[in-house]
């Protein structure tokens, strides 16, 4: 085949969204791969993985992100289909949520409020932005709901993407090894603290942990998208990020 | 496995009206899920029919998020000038957020079980 034609085919295949929908599921079974290879080496994160390559690939082709995420939002979209399958492990983890119910409401406003605060509050000392403070609120909640947070706020959700999944690969990387710092033994515990703060990413990770540390995991990442839709707006106007 | 997909996406869809018609401020996805909870509240049976397909596309969550992720692209210049204050922001955030949820998690717990010792 000549080198013409197959430029051609290039040219037409960058114009579909299959060639990006398979980049991306094929960049992502490669992180995948490597993280396992690795014995699960935390800094070897997929999504970091899955996200370094195709930036690198989308630069050296110079392919804009808007070509590409015409073959992405397949993928993208399946983000509120997920968020409303967290009922599933909300539900049959009730009985322990009963139980629990008390110290995981602390601990979940607690965690809710730290995380949106302490996000504007360093970035304002170290002098962020408006719109990027506005964008850094929601860090700790799932993309969807964050970048939806966001829009609301009048802020630029698609930066809100990027900060969720950096704080979610962070929480994932370093979240057990601070865990263990912090004498945090239990389970239930670790999983809840890792899903309030680090979403669904922080949730792959605890899963590895155990069963129970994954489940509330997930539970906290349920929660805290209810808690924090409703506490954020309100907390950015006292605090005067947004006015009244 | 259709039947969950359809379930997953009418709650969606549900949770998205009523987020915009009542103009609330949590996202649709997040009150389908709320939605989803009381169907299977109501009738538990539908639980084993979606759990399969949810299960499935939760243990593959993190997939979900490299588009989303992809768009730094977008922000490299956002990126690059504030990015002491994003990396201040980031790293330490995480680090409060995570050590405040547990902590207070345990010394809650700590604290009823004590109370409740104190109580026999």
């Amino acid at each position: 085949m000549s080198p013409a034609r197959l430029a051609d085919i290039w040219v037409y295949l960058s114009a579909s969204p299959l060639l990006h929908l398979t980049m991306t599921v094929a960049a992502y079974v490669f992180g995948d791969w490597l993280y396992r290879r690795s014995a699960n080496n935390a800094l070897l994160n997929p999504v970091l993985i899955a996200v370094v390559v195709l930036v690198a690939i989308l630069v050296a082709t110079r392919t804009p992100y808007q070509t590409y995420f015409e073959g992405a939002q397949f993928v993208h979209f399946f983000l509120g289909p997920a968020t409303v399958a967290l009922a599933v492990p909300l539900y049959s983890n009730f009985a322990r949520l009963r139980q629990m119910w008390v110290p995981l409401s602390a601990g979940l406003l607690v965690g809710a409020m730290t995380a949106a605060l302490s996000a504007i509050l360093l970035a304002w000392v170290f002098g962020a932005s408006h719109q990027t403070l506005l964008a850094l609120a929601p860090k700790s909640v799932t993309a969807p709901v964050a970048m939806g947070i966001t829009e609301k706020l009048g802020g630029p959700a698609s930066l809100t993407a990027i900060l969720v999944v950096s704080t979610g690969i962070l929480g994932a990387v370093f979240g057990p090894t601070i865990l263990d710092w912090c004498r945090v033994t239990d389970p239930a515990t670790r999983g809840f603290a890792i899903g309030t703060t680090s979403h669904g990413i922080g949730t792959a990770r605890a899963f590895q942990e155990s069963e129970l540390a994954g489940a509330f995991s997930g539970l906290a990442m349920g929660m805290n998208t209810l808690v924090s839709s409703l506490l954020i707006p309100p907390l950015l106007r006292v605090i005067g990020v947004v006015s009244q | 496995m259709l039947n969950a997909i359809l379930l997953l996406l009418s709650c969606q869809l549900a949770g998205e009206v009523i987020s915009q018609y009542f103009s609330i401020p949590v996202p649709g996805p997040v009150v389908g899920m709320a939605l989803l909870l009381v169907v299977f509240h109501f009738v538990p049976a539908v639980g084993d029919m979606v759990r399969e397909t949810s299960n499935t596309i939760l243990r593959n969550l993190s997939l979900l998020f490299v588009p989303a992720g992809v768009g730094v692209m977008l922000h490299v210049s956002t990126v690059f000038d504030e990015w002491l204050a994003i990396l201040v922001s980031l790293v330490l955030g995480t680090v409060m957020t995570l050590t405040a949820t547990a902590l207070t998690i345990k010394y809650v717990s700590r604290l009823m079980i004590s109370r409740a010792k104190g109580r026999l």
